[in-house]
């Protein structure tokens, strides 16, 4: 196990490295960045000088290599718009993401492994129609529209919620969220809920004919310690994983979701910088959530080992 | 001899998208104490059916027990098993009788220690504390020979091996000294001289605990090593039934004699083909009205195409469901 776990660590370093490598080379893609940060009346001097503050008028190498030194330690340049390190800007809309991100989730595990079990386990009943509709609308509403609905609704006509916005609630310095998250969190989570659903549906469907379900019964166990100690538990292997890649999706904040509902998480934060060519910014965000995912993947394949005996490294 | 079950007219059936499957129709058979029954008959006969029937196994829908009765002579005086709810049925699952299954990797939960599996069923019916129930699982372990109990108990089923797999499965179905063993093909996965030895296990176990056995099998060799009496289930129906040398040595029913002449000789030179069966088992999809092995069967008359033939009796305890048996007078 702490073998596979080196290896996995020491294979993530190297995926983390091809990340920063396509980060830095997409700058370089676009062509010459200081013309486009630039006022379009600059003198050829201006540009000079700023190339020459900026370091692009180093070799490619060189920059590659100053590049990957800051990397390494967190340090991405300053954020052109906000004139501050692009790692401290990360950080302080963290919070908020992971906020969001966290209800999200939770959301979709209280509604769809429920949903997604009773279903399983009568298909053909109201319930496995339920499920099988949130299944599918869950995975094709587009997420922004129905979070417009869902402000309109709830937030416009009977005023329940915030329309936008993060309020939070402060007890003994720790900072606690509000009910302005749960509209955002819910549009968030719904892609996720039908993925749960539909997957925790044909786990339990697959797994209630298996021959050692038959031999449970067999031995007088009753109905419920079956599905609780045999069917459950075999069940939630395969969820891991799901749970595992959305968590990193969800993590990595959403664009529409955080716009729509002026939410000061990454997501806006991404939409932001890009709009300004704030390279520096967008470079630290772009591998900030690849380093998020390739993480939630690690730990995603330390869980299935831990979950599933069969599974030896 | 006392019986310890007695069947009668059991009748199930599948509905399924197709139509009616006619899985039993009409199959009556009793166990006695003490005694193994051998089960024999093809794929698809209604073996597996018939047992997993009385213990309500079968997945409901498409299976459905449409008639018959399943008395189990207990204790406390007989008990219909297929009227039982489903408290009533767990109670004799696992405590009063123990489902011994084929392919033992399957039917272990892989995610299980072997040692849980078996308490389990502790817990379950005597109401042992979980750490009682651990000990005696590794006791159950030890007795149904696998080395190093204590270690094996807190293992996988994957990290068993085939025969090991199998005596685990052997303990988990004896573990609360049920009264009948079934045991549905416990060796067609294994290699000979494991199988030999699952065998002498079970049958030693039999002895030992005072149990009764019902092995499922399509290995007439089995049978003729081990069981008493024989029964030969023929597409849903029991076409004979007999004590075991009278099988081997006076086989009544034209299928019985079929499948004893398909088996391969000693004695044979090497290079000759086995006999076969000519044609196929009838489609259970119809619901019969004649005699379903009339298609296939060299004797049959007029009246084996017009009604059902019932079992009745050749000699002392040997019965066939044929108008025509073959008996030591020749055919009647």
């Amino acid at each position: 196990m702490q073998r596979y776990i080196l290896s996995r660590l020491i294979q993530s370093v190297f995926i983390l490295f091809g990340v920063l490598l396509i980060v830095f080379f997409m700058l370089q893609l676009t062509g010459d960045p200081v013309s486009l940060m630039i006022s379009r009346h600059a003198t050829p001097e201006d540009v000079e000088a700023l190339r020459e503050e900026l370091g692009f008028n180093r070799p490619v190498a060189v920059q590659f290599g100053s590049f990957i030194a800051g990397a390494v330690t967190g340090d991405f340049g300053k954020s052109l718009r906000h004139k501050q390190p692009a790692m401290d800007l990360i950080l302080s809309r963290l919070p908020a993401t992971i906020e969001l991100a966290a209800t999200a989730l939770l959301l979709s595990l209280v509604l769809g492994i429920p949903l997604g079990l009773v279903a399983g386990s009568n298909p053909g009943s109201f319930w496995d129609l339920l499920s099988r509709g949130t299944g599918l609308l869950g995975q094709t509403i587009p997420n922004f529209w129905l979070a417009l609905i869902l402000v309109l609704v709830f937030s416009v006509h009977l005023g329940w919620f915030p329309t936008f916005g993060r309020d939070t609630w402060t007890v003994l310095g720790l900072t606690l969220p509000t009910r302005s998250v749960l509209l955002p969190a819910f549009s968030l989570s719904l892609f996720t809920m039908g993925q749960l659903v539909r997957f925790t549906r044909s786990a339990v469907m697959e797994i209630r004919s298996e021959d050692y379900v038959r031999t449970a019964y067999s031995k007088g166990i009753a109905h419920r310690k079956v599905y609780i100690r045999h069917i459950l538990r075999n069940a939630a292997i395969p969820l891991i994983s799901i749970v595992g890649v959305q968590f990193g999706y969800l993590l990595s904040g959403s664009i529409y979701i955080e716009t729509i509902f002026s939410w000061p998480g990454l997501g806006n934060l991404l939409a932001e910088s890009i709009g300004n060519r704030d390279f520096a910014l967008v470079q630290a965000i772009a591998f900030f959530s690849s380093f998020v995912v390739v993480f939630l993947n690690l730990l995603t394949d330390i869980a299935y080992a831990l979950a599933d005996p069969r599974i030896r490294y | 001899m006392d019986k310890i079950l007695e069947v009668t007219d059991l009748i199930t059936r599948f509905h399924t998208f197709d139509g009616v499957v006619h899985a039993l129709s009409g199959v009556s058979f009793h166990l006695y104490r003490g005694e193994t029954l051998g089960v024999v008959g093809e794929s698809g006969s209604g073996k597996s059916v018939t047992m997993m029937s009385l213990l309500h196994l079968l997945a409901a829908p498409p299976a459905r027990i449409e008639g018959g009765r399943a008395l189990y002579f207990g204790d406390n005086g007989p008990l219909d098993l297929l009227g039982l709810d489903t408290a009533g049925i767990s109670r004799i699952r696992g405590g009063r009788m123990g489902f011994i299954f084929q392919d033992a990797l399957s039917a272990l939960n892989p995610v299980m220690t072997v040692g849980r599996q078996i308490s389990e069923t502790l817990v379950e019916h005597l109401g042992m504390t979980t750490a009682r129930a651990w000990n005696r699982s590794v006791q159950l372990l030890d007795y149904v020979g696998i080395p190093e109990p204590g270690k094996r108990a807190a293992a996988y089923p994957h990290q068993f091996s085939g025969g090991m797999r199998q005596r685990a499965m052997i303990a988990l179905a004896i573990a609360c000294q049920p009264r009948v063993i079934i045991a549905d093909e416990p060796t067609t996965a294994l290699d000979v001289t494991v199988q030999a030895q699952i065998i002498d296990l079970v049958l030693r176990l039999k002895s030992e605990m005072n149990m009764s056995v019902i092995w499922i099998t399509h290995d007439l060799g089995v049978v003729a090593g081990i069981a008493d009496r024989v029964m030969v289930m023929y597409a849903g129906t029991v076409v004979e039934t007999a004590p075991v040398d009278d099988l081997f040595y006076r086989p009544a029913h034209p299928y019985t004699i079929k499948l004893l002449g398909a088996l391969p000789k000693i004695g044979q030179a090497g290079n000759y083909r086995l006999e076969s069966i000519d044609g196929t088992p009838p489609d259970l999809l119809e619901k019969p009205s004649h005699c379903q092995f009339v298609w296939r069967c060299d004797h049959a008359g007029d009246r084996c195409w017009q009604d059902i033939p019932q079992n009745r009796e050749i000699s002392p305890g040997h019965q066939a469901a044929c108008f025509f048996p073959f008996t030591d007078k020749g055919v009647r």
